[in-house]
C-alpha cells in the first residue's frame, strides 16, 4: 500500500524514461542522498569514515566501472587492479610534475591515462571472449605491476618506489579531515554514477547489452562490435582509473607499486558479481558487502567462537575470512547469480504487492 | 654458449613444472568445460597436506623411517584430494551445471579462496619443508664439450623425470582403460556421453580426483624445491598462459606450452632483462599468451573455436 | 491482396557457393528479387535456406559468387554495411537480446539512426542542454509506432526472455522493422506458431509490404502461407536450386514434388 505504481500515469515519453519513474523511488533516493550528504558527517565517527565509508565510496565507484565492462558489455576483465594503478600513477605524475595542477583535473587526467591503457589491453576482446579474454586482461595486470615497479620514471625515480601526496585541496578548501575527504569522494561518486547511468540507459548502453547478449545479431543490426567493446573498455577504465586515483590520493596518501595487486582485480569482480551484474545499484551493494565483511567477521567471529569455547587468533580470523569469503561467493553464484540487486528488486516487487502475498 | 645451454636447460626444468600445473587445468576443462581457477590453491593444499602428514605420521605411528613417512603422507594427501574433489562436485558443480562460463569461472575462484583458508586452518600457515630425498647438489655435465661443464640441478632432473612419468601414466590411463575412454567421451560431447549411459557426475568426480593427484605431484615437487608456502598458489596464475599457448583442450599442448614458457621466461630475463630494468618474468608469459590470443586463439594444439548463429 | 507495383530487380544473387570444411551448403545458386515483391525461399530441412540469408547478410562469406544490391556488386558483404544499405532480417532461432525489455530490443534497431556521441549521452538531461534526451524521445516515438503496429503494447517493459515464443517472434520482426529497411529477410517467421498466430504474422508481413513497400524475402515451411502470400518462389534442395517461379508453377514442378516426398505436411 505504501509502494504503488498505481495512479502514477506518465503522459510523456520523457516522464516515462526518467531514471526513477516511480515517485516513491525518487523520494527514497533523495532521502538517501540527503542522509549521505547532511546527516552522516554529523553522526559518523572518524573510524567509521576511514574504515568503512570512504573505502565503500571509492570501491563503489570502481565497481560501477567494472560493471559497465563485465555486467553491461559482458567482457570478463581481471585487469581492474591495473586500471586503478594506471589511474593512480597517471594522476600522480600530472599532479606532481606540473606545478599548480589542481586536484580534480589531475584525477581526470589520471582517468584518461587509464582509458588509453584500457583501450590498448581491450583490443584482444575483438578476437576472443570469455576465459581467453580473462587471461588477456591478466596480462594487463601483470604488465602494469612490472611497469610501476621497474620503470622508475613513473615513480619519480624514488629508490624505494613509493610515492606520496599531501596538502590536497579542492577549490581552496583543504581535504584534511575525514569528513572533507568523505564529502569529496561522495560528490565524485554521485556525479560519475549519474553519468554512468545516463550512458547505460541510452543508445550506447543498449549497444553494450546487445554485444553481451548476442554479438553476431548485434552486427546484423548495424552495431559495430569494435566500437561497442572498445568504448566499454574506455569508459570502464576511465571510471576505475579515477577510483584508483582517489584510493591512492585520498585513502592511502602514500603507496608503492604493489598496492594495486591482482587481488584487487578479484575483489572488484566479486563485488560486481555479488552486487549484481548489469546494474549500477549492484555495484554499491557489492562494494558495501565486500568492505563490511572483513570488519564484521573481525568483530563477530571471536564472539561466536567463544560461544563454542574455541579460542581464535587473529591469524585464525584471517583464514576463516578467506573460507567464508570463498564460500559466500560460491553460495551467491548458486543461489542468486544475479546478485543482491536482484534480491533488492524482488523485495521491491513484493513491497508493491504488500500487504497482499501475490 | 655454455651459459645459453644452462639457461635453456634451467628453463626446461621450470617449464616442466608449469606443465604439471597446466595439466590439471586441461584435464578438468577437457572433461567438464570448467576452467578451474582453484588449481593453484589445490596444488598448495595438497603440498601442505603432504608436508604436515609427513611430519605427523612419525608422531602418530611411532615409526621413524623417512621413506615410510613420505609414502604414507603421499597416500593420505591423495585421499584428502579425493575427498575434496567429491565435495566440490557435490556441493558446487552439480548446482552450476547450466550456468555460463563466467559464473563457473568465478565459482572456482571462490573455491580457491575457500581451499586457501581451509588449508591454512587445517595445516598451518608457516613455511614447511617437503623432503622426499631429492639430491640438492648440482652436477656438471658435458665438461668435455664445454669448459667447466654445464650446471644442471639433479633435483630438477629428477623432478622432470617424475613429471614425464606422470604424463605417460595419464596417457596410458586415458588410452587404455575404459574409465579413460569414458573421460574422453565426456570431454568430446557431454550430452552424447550421457545418452550412452556414462554417469556424468561420477566422471566429473573422477576427473577432479585425477586433477587433485596431479596437483599433489606438482605440489610435492615444487614444495621440495621452494618450500611449501603461499606463493605456491600464485603458481597457478603463472600456469594460465601455458594453457592458452598449448590449447585449452590439449595435454601435449600443456607440456609443450609449459616448456616454451619456461625457456622463454628464463632466456628473456637473462638476455632482454638488463635493457628494460629486469623483472621481465612477471609478464613475459602473459604477453606471449596475449600475442597468441590475437593471432591463434586456440593455441598450438587446441580445437578451433567456431561461432554458430 | 492489394495490387502492388512490382518493380525492377533490386537484389540479385549470382552463382553463390558456400562450404564449411568439406560440407557444401550452397552450390551455384542464382536468383533475383524484384522491388516490392514477396519472394519465398522454400525447401526441405538442411537445404541451405538460412545459409543463403546469412550470405546476403554478411554473416557467412561465400567462397564463390557475388551479390548485387541496387546496382552495386559485392563479393563479400559486411554486416554493418548491409544494415546501412537498408537490409534487415529476423532469425530462425530468434537472436533477441534476452537481457533487455521489448522496448529496448526494438530500440537497438534504431541504433543506426542515433547520432548523439558518448559524451552527449553521458550528459543527458531534461533541461534542454545537448541532444541526447531529445533524440531518445524522438526514437521512442518511432519505436512506439512499431509496437502499436505489432500489437504488443502491454509487453513493452517485459524482459524478452520471459515472453511466449510467438510474441518473441513479433519482437524480432519489430527490431528488423525499426531499421526502416527496404529489403526485409525473414527466416521462418511463423515457426512454432499456431493458426491464429500465423494469421496475425501473415497480416503483419503483408501490411509491411503494402504500407511501406518493403521488399520481402521469406523462408517458410508452411506451404499454405507460402502459396497465399508470395509473388514468386525459389526452391532449394541439398544446396542446389531446383525450382524458381510463381507459386503455382513451383507447386506443379516434378523436381519439387520429388524433393518433398516423404515430408509430412
Amino acid at each position: 500500500m505504501l509502494y504503488r505504481e498505481n495512479g502514477q500515469f506518465k503522459s510523456s515519453y520523457r516522464a516515462d524514461q526518467q531514471i526513477f519513474p516511480i515517485l516513491q523511488d525518487r523520494i527514497f533516493i533523495i532521502g538517501v542522498l540527503a542522509f549521505a550528504f547532511l546527516a552522516v558527517p554529523m553522526l559518523a565517527s572518524d573510524y567509521l569514515f576511514r574504515a568503512i565509508l570512504i573505502p565503500f565510496l571509492i570501491f563503489s565507484l570502481a565497481a560501477v566501472g567494472v560493471n559497465i565492462l563485465v555486467g553491461y558489455c559482458g567482457q570478463i576483465s581481471l585487469g581492474s587492479g591495473a586500471f586503478m594503478a594506471v589511474g593512480a600513477y597517471g594522476a600522480y605524475n600530472f599532479f606532481v610534475r606540473i606545478p599548480g595542477m589542481p586536484l580534480v583535473p589531475a584525477l581526470i587526467l589520471g582517468g584518461l591515462c587509464a582509458t588509453a591503457f584500457g583501450v590498448l589491453f581491450g583490443l584482444p576482446s575483438l578476437r576472443v571472449r570469455g576465459l581467453y579474454l580473462a587471461v588477456a586482461t591478466l596480462a594487463a595486470q601483470f604488465f602494469a605491476d612490472w611497469m610501476f615497479l621497474r620503470i622508475k620514471w613513473f615513480t619519480l625515480d624514488t629508490p624505494s618506489g613509493s610515492v606520496a601526496v599531501s596538502n590536497l585541496q579542492v577549490l581552496g578548501l583543504p581535504l584534511e579531515s575525514a569528513v572533507s575527504k568523505y564529502l569529496f569522494c561522495l560528490a565524485v561518486l554521485v556525479v560519475i554514477a549519474l553519468l554512468a547511468k545516463n550512458l547505460v540507459r541510452g543508445a550506447i548502453g543498449r549497444e553494450w547489452m546487445a554485444i553481451r547478449d548476442m554479438d553476431v545479431a548485434a552486427a546484423v543490426i548495424g552495431i559495430r562490435p569494435m566500437y561497442a567493446k572498445l568504448s566499454a573498455f574506455a569508459v570502464s577504465s576511465f571510471i576505475i582509473g579515477v577510483a584508483g586515483a582517489l584510493w591512492a590520493f585520498i585513502y592511502l596518501g602514500a603507496w608503492e607499486p604493489s598496492a594495486f595487486s591482482v587481488d584487487y582485480s578479484f575483489r572488484l569482480l566479486f563485488m560486481v558479481i555479488i552486487g549484481g551484474l548489469g546494474s549500477i545499484m549492484g555495484g554499491f551493494f557489492g562494494a558495501a558487502f565486500i568492505v563490511v565483511l572483513p570488519i564484521a567477521l573481525n568483530q563477530f567471529l571471536p564472539v561466536v567462537a567463544g560461544l563454542f569455547g574455541i579460542g581464535i587468533s587473529t591469524v585464525g580470523i584471517s583464514h576463516a575470512e578467506l573460507m567464508i569469503f570463498g564460500a559466500l561467493i560460491v553460495w551467491f553464484l548458486i543461489v542468486e547469480p544475479h546478485g543482491l540487486a536482484k534480491l533488492w528488486s524482488t523485495a521491491k516487487q513484493k513491497l508493491q504487492l504488500w500487504p497482499f502475498p501475490h | 654458449m655454455a651459459f645459453f645451454l644452462e639457461t635453456t636447460l634451467g628453463g626446461l626444468m621450470v617449464g616442466m613444472l608449469y606443465a604439471l600445473v597446466a595439466l590439471g587445468f586441461v584435464l578438468i576443462f577437457k572433461a567438464s568445460g570448467v576452467f578451474n581457477f582453484a588449481q593453484g590453491a589445490m596444488v598448495l593444499f595438497a603440498a601442505l597436506a603432504m608436508a604436515r602428514f609427513a611430519e605427523w605420521i612419525p608422531q602418530w605411528t611411532g615409526i621413524e623411517n623417512r621413506w615410510f613417512a613420505n609414502i604414507a603422507a603421499f597416500v593420505l594427501a591423495g585421499l584428502v584430494m579425493f575427498v575434496t574433489a567429491w565435495v566440490i562436485e557435490r556441493l558446487v558443480l552439480r548446482h552450476l551445471v547450466n550456468q555460463e562460463g563466467a559464473t563457473l569461472l568465478l565459482a572456482t575462484l571462490g573455491i580457491a579462496y575457500f581451499i586457501d583458508g581451509l588449508g591454512q586452518t587445517l595445516f598451518g600457515s608457516n613455511i614447511y619443508k617437503i623432503d622426499i630425498g631429492l639430491p640438492k647438489e648440482p652436477i656438471f655435465a658435458f665438461d668435455s664439450l664445454f669448459q667447466g661443464g654445464i650446471l644442471i640441478n639433479k633435483e630438477d632432473l629428477i623432478a622432470a623425470a617424475i613429471a614425464a612419468a606422470l604424463v605417460t601414466l595419464l596417457s596410458l590411463f586415458f588410452q587404455k582403460t575404459s574409465t579413460g575412454r569414458a573421460l574422453r567421451a565426456v570431454a568430446d560431447d557431454h550430452q552424447a556421453a550421457q545418452s550412452i549411459g556414462i554417469p556424468l557426475a561420477r566422471i566429473w568426480v573422477i576427473v577432479w580426483c585425477v586433477a587433485g593427484v596431479v596437483a599433489l605431484v606438482a605440489g610435492m615437487i615444487w614444495g621440495s624445491k621452494l618450500g611449501v608456502q603461499f606463493s605456491l598458489a600464485t603458481v597457478a596464475l603463472r600456469a594460465l598462459p601455458v594453457v592458452i599457448l598449448g590449447g585449452l583442450t590439449s595435454v601435449p599442448g600443456a607440456i609443450l606450452g609449459g616448456l616454451i614458457i619456461g625457456v622463454g621466461e628464463k632466456l628473456s630475463e637473462v638476455y632482454l632483462g638488463p635493457y628494460v630494468g629486469g623483472g621481465i618474468e612477471i609478464w613475459f608469459a602473459y604477453v606471449l599468451a596475449l600475442v597468441f590470443l590475437l593471432f591463434r586463439p586456440q593455441g598450438l594444439f587446441g580445437e578451433k573455436i567456431i561461432d554458430r548463429v | 491482396m492489394a495490387a502492388r507495383k512490382i518493380g525492377d530487380v533490386v537484389l540479385a544473387v549470382q552463382n553463390i557457393s558456400l562450404s564449411f570444411g568439406g560440407v557444401k551448403a550452397l552450390t551455384d545458386i542464382s536468383f533475383d528479387v524484384r522491388e516490392h515483391e514477396v519472394r519465398a525461399i522454400i525447401g526441405p530441412n538442411g537445404a541451405g535456406k538460412s545459409s543463403m540469408l546469412n550470405c546476403i547478410n554478411g554473416v557467412y562469406q561465400p567462397q564463390q559468387g557475388a551479390i548485387t544490391f541496387r546496382g552495386q556488386t559485392f563479393k563479400h558483404m559486411n554486416s554493418r554495411q548491409v544494415a546501412e544499405m537498408g537490409i534487415a532480417r529476423t532469425f530462425q532461432n530468434l537472436a533477441l537480446f534476452k537481457g533487455m525489455s521489448v522496448l529496448d530490443n526494438i530500440m537497438t534497431g534504431r541504433n543506426l539512426k542515433m547520432k548523439a556521441s558518448l559524451l552527449q549521452q553521458a550528459f543527458r538531461n531534461p533541461f534542454g542542454f545537448g541532444t541526447a534526451e531529445r533524440e531518445e524521445i524522438a526514437q521512442r516515438e518511432v519505436v512506439e509506432r512499431i509496437i502499436d503496429f505489432l500489437e504488443i503494447q502491454p509487453y513493452r517493459k517485459t524482459p524478452v526472455g520471459k515472453m511466449p515464443y510467438g510474441l518473441q517472434k513479433r519482437v524480432d520482426l519489430g527490431r528488423a522493422l525499426a531499421m526502416e529497411p527496404t529489403l526485409l529477410l525473414l527466416d521462418e517467421p511463423m515457426a512454432g506458431m499456431n493458426v491464429e498466430e500465423k494469421q496475425d504474422m501473415s497480416r503483419f508481413i503483408l501490411d509491411v509490404n503494402d504500407e511501406f513497400g518493403t521488399t520481402i524475402v521469406l523462408i517458410e515451411h508452411d506451404m499454405g502461407v507460402v502459396m497465399d502470400i508470395s509473388d514468386r518462389v525459389v526452391v532449394l534442395d541439398y544446396g542446389k536450386k531446383i525450382g524458381d517461379g510463381s507459386p503455382d508453377a513451383v507447386r506443379n514442378n516434378e523436381d519439387v514434388i520429388r524433393a518433398y516426398l516423404g515430408v509430412q505436411h
